[in-house]
């Protein structure tokens, strides 16, 4: 079988692809501090989603914080069809890992720092948060309460 | 000779700020409001918390100091002075028991920054913030950027005592003859531009994929850290996590609206729409902006920090119009000032920074009328020296209607100008002191004192203590132009050393 240039390029770009897919995500610190370094390289990031998923026409942008900063994803919305948690108050995002390229500053994107999706693989998944009323503060609550409540009857009773 | 203040007018500085107090604290309801109605429990009875304290404290001084006296000046200005500390310590309240933030020291430098509208930020996972929280921060920043008096005057402080606190905080001008219905057009203006930013700023938000009920809820944010010229955004990434272009066009415009003087817009809502062209402050901001932009677009093109022009505009600009108009919005991150942009970038941003926006704005910095008075002051001096000496030099200049220059205006536009570069002078000193460069340092504390914002990466959690408080003082006294700092350390003085 002839082998077409086309052949040569898919091989390389798996190759590639595995390459990065197996790579160690960087932190975010990092790629901001080497940003020229990084800058139009295949990298994995791996973090949180957090904020909202903004749509896009067939793409998408979504938010990854790593624990020190969160970092634009421009993605393709097939890409996206596992995330089904996004971190805010009341949720924890899905944990994702990122293999894309870099832009220190994006020529397609006004020049943000950002990351072109690839590949997306939920590495853990997030959970909405069920809030526990804390009884310390609703007890201190109602001490200043009934506290506030004496001083504003004491001030009528002094002013009269 | 000093003499040691009386009881009775320590009373009557302790029942005005009293009022002040009593005043911010139903300010908290707004976020409590919106805490339960969206469920989120904890955060309400934060809120609860921060008012029971504050009107705790407000009552108990109003009863204590109750007094039926008119203030002094002297006393008017310490009140708005002290009135500025305690809406730190009790704005900080709710934001240190939501648990994002580290120490109380930390809270109160946010809710410093916040009403000081600075944008200078210490919190801890702002993203996993709730909606009552992050309201409250920017909400700090609306009632601070009308002020802090503004509001209680158009509440609770009636009388001639008014005008002598208004002034107090940095607004020399009087919109309307009462002061009163001043504050209260402060407000109405602010109110309509924030229905209809939050309109503009939530669409496009909706427009750009995000929720309905988060893209209104971040535009009236937004909208108030815009107009504000505050700085503080819901998400981590500050204006970055939009990735939209018209939503940057949209904060640069109310940015811009922030940065002028109420007075001008009260008689452009009256229909004078030719002061905008006359007006030496409007003037001033357009050529600051320009030439400011040039140099930082220098800086930027020699160091090919942004390979395409339009990158090249769009990050320069935004980035140098948040900090003319001392807003401190980013759209890249800190460290990228340090490592991408050339010290001539962050000259042209520092020099933008320093000069601020109008008198009688939410800008904080120099101002454009006091750089306007130095520098024509300076061209008829250097008239008088080339014309003969007999020939008199006359100067006039426009700010809502022709004004003469004099002596003393120049005096006090200078006075004040010289004030300010001791400042971030001072605070680019503590900053080098704990170890930081001098480019780092200057434009860190550049932006604390004109309560700019935009930050270079020294503040954070781990800065050393010290220099967080430098910082908190700088935010303070740049808010207040001096004036009512040097009443209170005058009266503090008056107290330990005068004599009965």
């Amino acid at each position: 079988m002839k082998k077409t240039p086309f052949f040569y390029l898919t091989v390389i770009s798996l190759l590639l692809f595995s390459s990065f897919c197996s790579a160690q995500p960087v932190s975010s610190s990092e790629l901001i501090k080497n940003a020229k370094g990084y800058d139009g390289k295949a990298v994995t990031f791996s973090g949180e989603v957090i904020g909202d998923i903004m749509e896009r026409g067939q793409s998408a942008w979504i938010s990854v914080h790593d624990g020190l900063n969160a970092i634009g994803i421009w993605i393709s919305k097939p890409l996206l069809k596992d995330i089904a948690y996004t971190g805010s108050y009341k949720s924890i995002g899905d944990a994702v890992e990122i293999t894309g390229t870099f832009h220190r500053a994006c020529p397609a994107h006004g020049g943000d720092l950002d990351i072109h999706a690839l590949a997306l693989r939920k590495v853990a998944s997030g959970r909405l948060l069920q809030e526990r009323p804390n009884p310390a503060k609703r007890g201190l609550a109602i001490i200043l309460l009934g506290t506030l409540i004496i001083v504003w009857i004491l001030m009528r009773f002094l002013h009269k | 000779m000093i003499l040691k203040p009386r009881l009775e007018e320590i009373k009557i500085i302790g029942y005005y700020l009293g009022r002040i107090i009593l005043g911010l604290s139903l300010t908290m309801l707004i976020p409590l409001v919106l805490g339960l109605a969206a469920g989120e429990v904890n955060p309400a009875v934060d809120f609860i918390l921060g008012l029971e304290v504050s009107l705790l404290c407000g009552f108990i001084l109003t009863r204590l100091c109750f007094t039926d006296k008119e203030m002094s000046w002297m006393q008017g200005m310490i009140v708005v002075s002290l009135s500025w500390v305690a809406a730190m310590l009790f704005g900080a309240v709710p934001l240190y028991l939501s648990g994002h933030w580290k120490s109380y020291l930390d809270a109160c430098f946010d809710a410093m920054s916040g009403f000081a509208t600075t944008g200078l930020t210490l919190v801890q996972n702002l993203d996993h913030m709730s909606y009552s929280h992050n309201l409250w921060r920017h909400l700090t920043m609306f009632i601070g950027g009308q002020g802090i008096v503004v509001v209680a005057i158009a509440l609770f402080v009636k009388g001639s005592g008014a005008f002598k606190i208004y002034v107090g905080e940095a607004r020399d001008e009087k919109i309307l003859p009462n002061v009163l219905h001043t504050a209260r057009f402060i407000w109405l203006l602010s109110i309509t531009y924030l229905v209809l930013g939050t309109l503009a700023l939530g669409i496009t938000g909706l427009l750009g994929g995000m929720k309905p009920a988060n893209a209104f809820f971040h535009g009236a944010c937004i909208f108030m850290a815009a107009f504000d010229t505050g700085g503080f955004a819901p998400q981590s990434q500050s204006i970055l996590y939009y990735h939209s272009l018209a939503f940057e066009v949209f904060t640069v415009v109310l940015m811009v609206l922030g940065a002028i003087n109420f007075r001008l817009h009260y008689h452009v809502w009256m229909g004078n729409r030719r002061e905008i062209v006359k007006n030496i402050e409007t003037v001033g901001l357009f050529i600051t902006i320009l030439v400011t932009f040039m140099i930082t677009a220098v800086g930027l093109f020699r160091m090919d920090t942004y390979p395409y022009a339009l990158s090249l505009f769009r990050k320069g600009f935004y980035q140098l119009v948040s900090g003319h108009t001392g807003t401190g919005f980013q759209t890249i991150y800190a460290a990228q000032f340090i490592n991408e942009w050339s010290h001539l970038s962050l000259t042209g941003v520092i020099c933008a920074m320093a000069m601020g926006g109008a008198v009688c704005s939410t800008t904080g910095a120099i101002k454009m009328l006091r750089l306007g008075i130095v520098v024509k002051a300076l061209l008829e001096d250097i008239k008088r020296i080339i014309l003969p000496q007999g020939a008199i030099v006359v100067k006039k200049f426009h700010h809502i209607r022709e004004v003469f220059m004099e002596d003393k205006l120049a005096r006090a536009a200078l006075l004040i100008t010289l004030c300010y570069i001791v400042l971030y002078g001072l605070g680019a000193l503590a900053g080098m002191f704990f170890g930081y460069p001098l480019v780092d340092s200057l434009f860190e504390s550049t932006s604390a004192a004109a309560n700019v914002g935009l930050s270079c990466g020294i503040t954070s959690v781990s800065m050393p203590t010290a220099l967080k408080i430098t910082y908190i003082f700088q935010m303070w006294a740049g808010r207040l132009e001096f004036m009512s700092i040097f009443t209170l350390i005058g009266f503090f003085v008056a107290i330990v050393r005068g004599r009965r």
